[in-house]
């Protein structure tokens, strides 16, 4: 049986290559760490978007609403339980963020409901209308977070237990990073075992395929789609409220610049893939930290670097999709 | 005759509705003499700013009104544009020579780079190009920030123009209680390019070139089959597309004698063409004029009604939030999204209809 | 016999294309109907209209005395109507065992009845665990059948599939069809292939622009060489 691996080892390859030219290895350690800590972060955030274009051949331009979403209302939750989050206990501190994780991903979640039905639905099959709605949905998202939160940024800092780093002999590694690793890790095993092992998930993949002949088996594909729909809004909140913390500040611009990062890696992967998505945001956030300690002025323009030498490999990304 | 005259200057494309004509006219006399009905600092740079989106949002009507496509990267050439005559004002003095380098090398880079990457990612679909050109240009404006010996980073650039464009510079007394000075010579230059840049785009879009572009945003496919490059042809739109963006920059900084990275770059830009095109009237030409005088009326004034409004809420919590003077866009956008919907041809449209 | 699946009037169009001009006929219960026709008649998009893929403009489809004109996909499918298109449609990133799963919404497929489709279709039995891409285009079509039947349906859609298939596979394909016929499902098949249609068919419906131009049992229109000249324009068996 032949699986493409090639993308995979990319991976190894360029934290490899990177070695040399960092020169010290601790250096090399505390940057791979907080590359792959930004890259789970930014694939949670773009795991729903590749799906829901899979699924339903629909690109949300305004995916970015539901990160500053899930941004703002973690940050609210955690300021307002602020003595939780400075106490001196890692319990005390998780009571706090744990409910502010979960009221993003509520709230995100909720919204993405309302944003399907309101600005996706009307305008399927006519990506012209999809990306001006979208865009418009996220002109809209932006201005409603200042209404409600108010034109500042909001500054939030990470509880007691996640400051600092460990140390191991002369390699530094944030607390907080180290969390975000396991978090997105956890929820690329959650999603992968999902969609590989579930009646659901296997309807997502056949769905991504050819969605008229998952309808002619006698399946509601629009249903699955809002429910992915949800599920990527969602994730959108949690990922933002990571991301969040991870800055210490959240503006209402955080959405759209995030969105950024998150097209890349869905270009890299090859639209409406998951494992993809999952090397590209790996691979984007690798690179973001290398170069950002080797030639920090263009750290920022290394990712548009990185998707054309990818697109010059592979035209349609790491793992086109099989489409009808 | 007159008549002829007319339908040649206007290609053949007539404002076909009695309303839009009125609008058109009032906009183009309006201008034209701005500096003498309203004088004044503030209202000159207001009259200079709706020339120069004019052609901004008039070029990118070509691109998403006529051949379909959505850049994000708008405002990149529009900034190659600024930045090229600032650049060579500051390196090279206040000389008409250094303004002829800054266009001749924006233009060049602009065509250049258009032509790149609608080659790279125009032969796939509309959606992959929307998202290229955002990434594109995120990653231009960045570099523009951090390449500060060249930019002047998040400042930018203040730089001197030409001798004649500047206030000290008079040619006559005063006219009407005008004073006629640089400014006022730099105020008609912009007004003038405008118009000859909007009557050339006119031209190009009622052009054989421009018909197949409009097959081609019919039906690809089709427009394939029959024979016309597809790729070819959308690569041409946009870089013509991206070149009127780089002059409408030229004209950006030969006006306001700065150029940063907010007035040219910055996501926003880009936000507000996208209104004035799509509240104007995507696939209109007109639709775009429209569009760029009321959004930039609606950012100098639409906020002083809002402000109205905000007073008389001030004891409402939430609700007067959404009066704030700095959430027009807030309504913009809602006005946007149901042009989307319920006015795909916009304002031009329903004028249109109403004859 | 009642009819199982009836149009009338059926018209279908695809943007500013018009293709089916108020198609009738009928589909009788038990037995195996044939929808022949030249090529852009209009057969592939008849089978879509009955299931929905395409919207009829105007009309009425009735199966089982049931109006499903303006009924969703699913829907259609979970009255038991099977569709296998001419692209096939499998899907070539799942294995095939994730294919019938996929395709047997009671539950997991029933062992026996895999047993049946494997006896028909070896080829299935030895990829199981292959991802449907793999297959050889035979394969694939020989999948896409084994979906459509891999629980028993009351009535299944099949365009051409023999197209590309080498005779020993088909020879296969008309047993399974012949026992499915004489068993528990009702069939309508767009064919190219006269040869085959003839062999398998017992009524005949025969499309032109956009209409059934001929409706009947399948002995008196393989005995009529005018007619078959006339409607498909070929001589019996010349076409393949």
């Amino acid at each position: 049986m032949k699986r493409d691996w090639l993308p995979l080892l990319l991976i190894p390859v360029l934290g490899l290559a990177a070695l040399p030219l960092v020169g010290s290895a601790a250096s090399w350690v505390t940057l791979t760490v907080a590359g792959l800590a930004m890259g789970l972060m930014i694939f949670i955030m773009a795991s729903g978007l590749t799906l829901t274009f899979g699924l339903m051949d629909v690109l949300n331009f305004g995916h970015g609403a539901f990160i500053a979403v899930g941004a703002f209302v973690a940050a609210s939750v955690m300021l307002a339980l602020a003595p939780w989050m400075t106490a001196d206990s890692l319990w005390l501190n998780l009571a706090a963020i744990g409910p502010a994780v979960l009221a993003a991903v509520v709230v995100s979640g909720l919204l993405g409901l309302a944003f399907e039905r309101v600005l996706v639905r009307p305008v399927y099959g006519q990506h012209l209308k999809q990306i001006l709605v979208t865009t418009g949905g996220l002109i809209v998202a932006e201005q409603l977070l200042k209404v409600i939160w108010g034109p500042e940024q909001i500054t939030l800092s990470r509880p007691t237990a996640l400051r600092g780093a460990f140390l191991l002999g002369d390699i530094a590694i944030e607390k907080y990073r180290v969390l975000a690793v396991v978090v997105g890790l956890v929820v690329f095993a959650g999603l992968a075992l999902t969609l590989n092992r579930t009646r659901i998930g296997l309807l997502i993949r056949a769905g991504v395929e050819n969605g008229e002949m998952v309808e002619a088996l006698g399946y509601r594909i629009r249903r699955l789609f809002v429910g992915v729909f949800a599920v990527g809004s969602a994730l959108a909140g949690l990922g933002g409220a990571m991301w969040g913390l991870y800055q210490e500040t959240v503006t209402a611009a955080i959405g759209a610049q995030v969105a950024v990062l998150v097209f890349i890696v869905i270009i890299i992967g090859g639209l409406g893939s998951v494992g993809g998505c999952f090397i590209g945001a790996l691979l984007v956030g690798l690179t973001a930290n290398y170069i950002g300690f080797l030639a920090p002025k263009v750290a920022l323009g290394s990712n548009i670097l990185l998707m054309a030498l990818i697109l010059l490999w592979r035209p349609q990304g790491l793992y086109p999709v099989a489409k009808r | 005759m007159v008549k002829q005259a007319l339908r040649a200057i206007l290609s053949d494309d007539l404002p076909r509705s009695r309303w839009l004509a009125v609008v058109l006219v009032a906009i183009l006399v309006g201008l034209a003499v701005a500096p003498f009905l309203f004088p004044g600092a503030k209202s000159l740079n207001v009259a200079a700013k709706i020339c120069v989106f004019i052609v901004l949002a008039a070029s990118f009507d070509l691109l998403l009104g006529y051949t379909g496509i959505v850049s994000f990267a708008h405002t990149m050439f529009f900034g190659i544009g600024a930045y090229g005559v600032a650049i060579a004002l500051t390196r090279m003095g206040a000389s008409w020579a250094a303004v002829a380098v800054g266009v001749v090398a924006g233009l060049a880079v602009a065509i250049v780079l258009a032509a790149v990457i609608g080659l790279f990612s125009l032969r796939v679909r509309t959606i992959f190009f929307a998202m290229i050109t955002l990434a594109v240009a995120s990653a231009f404006a960045i570099l523009a920030s951090q390449l500060s010996d060249l930019t002047g980073g998040e400042d930018g650039l203040n730089y001197r123009l030409p001798a004649e464009l500047r206030a000290p510079f008079s040619f006559g007394d005063t006219l009407f209680g005008v004073r006629l000075n640089g400014r006022l010579l730099d105020y008609y230059l912009v007004y003038l390019a405008s118009v000859v840049l909007v009557l050339a785009l006119l031209r190009i879009v009622n052009s054989p070139f421009g018909s197949v572009l409009m097959a081609i945003r019919e039906n690809p496919f089709r427009a394939e089959a029959i024979g016309y490059r597809t790729v070819v042809y959308r690569t041409i739109a946009s870089c013509i597309a991206a070149a009127a963006a780089a002059l409408a920059g030229v004209l950006l900084a030969l006006w306001s004698s700065q150029t940063n990275p907010d007035t040219t770059l910055s996501f926003d830009i880009m936000v507000d063409i996208l209104l004035m095109v799509v509240i104007g009237g995507m696939g209109t030409m007109y639709g775009a004029v429209l569009g760029a005088v009321l959004l930039v009326f609606a950012q100098n004034y639409l906020q002083d009604l809002l402000a109205i409004a905000h007073k008389a809420l001030a004891g409402v919590p939430l609700l007067a939030n959404f009066f704030h003077p700095d959430r027009w866009l807030l309504w913009l956008g809602v006005a946007f999204i149901l042009c989307v919907y319920f006015f795909p041809s916009g304002i031009v449209g329903r004028l249109r209809n109403r004859r | 016999m009642t009819a199982l699946l009836s149009l009338r009037g059926v018209e279908t169009r695809i943007g500013r294309y018009h293709i089916l001009h108020g198609v009738e006929f009928d589909v009788a219960e038990g037995g195996l109907t044939m929808l022949l026709g030249r090529n852009g008649a209009g057969k592939t998009t008849t089978l879509r209209t009955i299931m929905g893929l395409w919207r009829a403009a105007a009309g009425e489809i009735r199966f089982d005395g049931r109006d499903i004109t303006k009924m969703e996909t699913p829907d259609i499918a979970r009255l038991g109507i099977a569709y296998v298109p001419e692209s096939m449609a499998i899907f070539a990133d799942l294995t095939v065992q994730e294919n019938l799963v996929l395709a047997a919404r009671a539950g997991p497929p029933d062992p026996k009845r895999l047993e049946w489709i494997f006896g028909r279709f070896e080829a299935l039995k030895r990829f199981w665990t292959l991802p449907a891409g793999f297959l050889s285009g035979g394969q694939k079509q020989m999948l896409a059948v084994a979906r459509a039947i891999v629980e028993p349906r009351r009535l299944l859609l099949i365009d051409e599939p023999t197209k590309g298939l080498a005779p020993a596979i088909i020879a296969n394909m008309i047993d399974a069809f012949r026992e499915l016929k004489d068993g528990e499902s009702t069939l309508l098949v767009v064919e190219q292939n006269f040869a085959f249609a003839r062999q398998l068919g017992d009524a005949v419906a025969v499309m032109d622009d956009g209409k059934v131009a001929h409706q009947g049992g399948m002995a008196a229109f393989a005995a009529d060489s005018a007619l078959q000249q006339h409607l498909l324009g070929m001589g019996m068996g010349e076409h393949q």
